[in-house]
């Protein structure tokens, strides 16, 4: 087959550029040396485009910032709307010295900020972008994100041990607490999609979704949202930076570059996650005319994935911080709970229902996640009614006492 | 012989997971070797992801080294005085040792070649994607099926909510009254 200008550029709308590539060379080249070049070109251009795509965000995320706080926000470098901030911000870090403290554990300080980062990136592989377009498309793909995001747990704890500082070591503690946590209401919300998909690769999963899984199963989609922003560190679940509490967390002792990978990492790690609701709750890549035109179909994919983040930023700039002992009660007294009476009825009506159609299974399903919901607010109004009433009996005990103590010195 | 590219990844992942290994037991400084155990570890999922075993990889990810290394580093930091150890981790018995290493070695190697011997064998077998892809669906069947492994199963479950149930009741603040 002889390379055809215009043939090539139709490839390239179709995002299978290599498999026209690999058809044009099949017979000059060994095909594991195309099967290698594309590979690497793939990884190459998935790493390169989320180490991109962060300056950007950092711009977005300020910008949104500034605007729900009723400032401006970045306007002074790269013209009127600031959008080179980032830039300069990136070539500051750049030059920084590259401080190491005084007793460091040098291995396990410069190997964390490696391992985040290449973790933040290995999770993108499983990402389906477009219609039979990821990085591949492993048959255990959604357990595959879980194992690796557990990896990154590691990193933390190497950063707060190996930086000899008191303040990391507590944040990394805080981190470990934290992140250990949520991962159980998130893995446990993630089952339901997988249960009602029958797969657990990515690309399985988004094939299934004819109706988008938020309107089949909101409760587990709020339940994946609420751990997601745990996960992540990100307000209002952000004791793990708190700086006004432990100035900075784990990687207090970063400076320059090495700072500025753990930066990266958190802003990869939360586009991730916007991907991966994206991908499980949102359809993925569909949408009208995304099956003829891949391209289209991620179009559709990173317009949901950046109003995701969008929500991530607006949640950021709108809530407080949560105490410690919230964050855990929350959690295990109401998340781990609330999920697994959820994957209980998800999968005794997706059993019952076997066989009905699609759009009945989907609407016994909704309903039932309603009524749960339903439930389990009523049963937070009540637990909320009640603490109150106890703070209340105890405060008017305090207030006897105090009036008892003022009659007897009168006396 | 030619070698592919599979032999080779084989020898990296090998020599990666041995390496470390041998770092293991012989560093001094116990953090130092909690890390190259996880290298170990990670090592060792990439041999399941050689062989395409992609759920047992994620597995020993998630399990060895996403929980049981921690759970390794946290009891390390609780115990701070473990990392100033100045002997040496060698004994008096190494010599001995090494000599019984050599020869379980060559009595495995011997094993192995009079059971298949090395003319006879054709290399691993070929296993078809759609076995592969309905792997996880057939592993999950095989653990809840009357006739496969659903007691093992049951037995390791009610044996896992003993341990939570216990573990709670441990940290249970004792009652105030």
């Amino acid at each position: 087959m002889a390379f055809d200008i215009v043939q090539f550029l139709e490839s390239i709308v179709k995002l299978e550029m290599f498999d026209y590539l690999s058809k044009v060379w099949a017979g000059d080249v060994p095909s594991w040396l195309i099967n290698g070049v594309s590979d690497i070109a793939g990884v190459l251009i998935i790493c390169t485009f989320n180490l991109l795509i962060v300056l950007f965000l950092i711009w977005f995320e300020r910008k949104i910032i500034a605007r729900i706080q009723d400032r401006i926000g970045p306007n002074r470098v790269g013209g009127r709307y600031g959008l080179l901030q980032p830039v300069a911000d990136a070539m500051k870090l750049m030059t920084k010295e590259d401080l190491t403290p005084a007793g460091a554990d040098k291995i396990a300080f410069n190997l964390a900020p490696l391992i985040v980062v290449v973790a933040a990136l290995m999770m993108w592989a499983v990402i389906p972008f477009a219609p039979g377009v990821s990085g591949t498309n492993l048959n255990v793909g959604v357990f595959y994100i879980l194992a690796i995001s557990s990896v990154s747990v590691v990193a933390l704890i190497l950063a707060g041990w190996g930086s000899n500082n008191k303040y990391a070591l507590l944040g990394a503690f805080r981190s470990v607490a934290q992140l250990v946590s949520y991962e159980v209401p998130m893995i446990m919300a993630l089952l339901i999609p997988i249960i009602l998909a029958g797969t657990m690769s990515t690309q399985g999963i988004v094939i299934q979704q004819s109706i988008w899984y938020v309107f089949v199963v909101p409760l587990s989609a709020l339940i994946f949202f609420i751990s997601a922003l745990a996960e992540l560190g990100r307000t209002p679940f952000d004791l793990l930076e708190a700086e006004s509490e432990i100035v900075a967390g784990y990687h207090i002792e970063y400076s320059g570059m090495k700072f500025a990978m753990f930066f990266l990492a958190e802003f990869i790690g939360t586009l991730f996650m916007a991907a991966l609701f994206t991908t499980i709750y949102l359809g993925g890549w569909r949408g009208p005319g995304a099956v003829q035109y891949p391209i289209l179909g991620l179009f559709y994919f990173s317009l949901k994935m950046f109003f995701v983040y969008f929500l991530f930023v607006w949640i950021r700039g709108t809530l407080p911080r949560v105490r410690i002992d919230q964050l855990l009660n929350l959690n295990w007294k109401f998340l781990v709970p609330l999920v697994l009476a959820l994957i209980l009825v998800v999968a005794l009506v997706s059993k019952t229902m076997e066989g009905a159609e699609e759009w009945k299974t989907a609407a016994v399903l909704l309903l039932s996640n309603l009524i749960l919901g339903l439930l389990a607010l009523d049963f937070i109004r009540r637990y909320a009614r009640q603490q109150r009433s106890e703070s209340e009996e105890v405060v008017e005990v305090e207030e006897t006492i105090d009036t008892q103590t003022v009659t007897t010195a009168a006396h | 012989m030619t070698i592919t590219i599979q032999q080779v990844v084989f020898i990296i992942i090998s020599a990666i997971t041995l390496i470390s290994a041998w770092i293991v037991v012989t560093d001094r400084n116990l953090f130092h070797a909690a890390i190259a155990l996880m290298a170990s570890f990670a090592g060792v999922a990439g041999l399941y992801i050689l062989l395409d075993a992609g759920f047992l990889a994620a597995s020993q990810l998630l399990v060895y080294i996403g929980a049981i290394s921690i759970l390794i580093i946290f009891a390390i930091m609780m115990t701070r005085r473990l990392m100033q150890t100045t002997e040496s981790p060698y004994n008096s018995q190494w010599r001995w040792g090494i000599l019984g290493a050599l020869l379980a070695f060559i009595l495995l190697a011997v094993l192995i070649f009079q059971t298949w011997p090395a003319d006879t064998f054709a290399g691993p077998a070929i296993v078809s994607p759609a076995t592969l892809r309905g792997s996880v669906t057939d592993l999950g069947e095989a653990l809840v099926s009357v006739d496969q492994f659903v007691l093992p199963f049951e037995v390791a479950s009610v044996l896992l909510l003993a341990a939570l149930v216990g573990a709670i009741v441990i940290a249970r603040p004792e009652d105030s009254q």
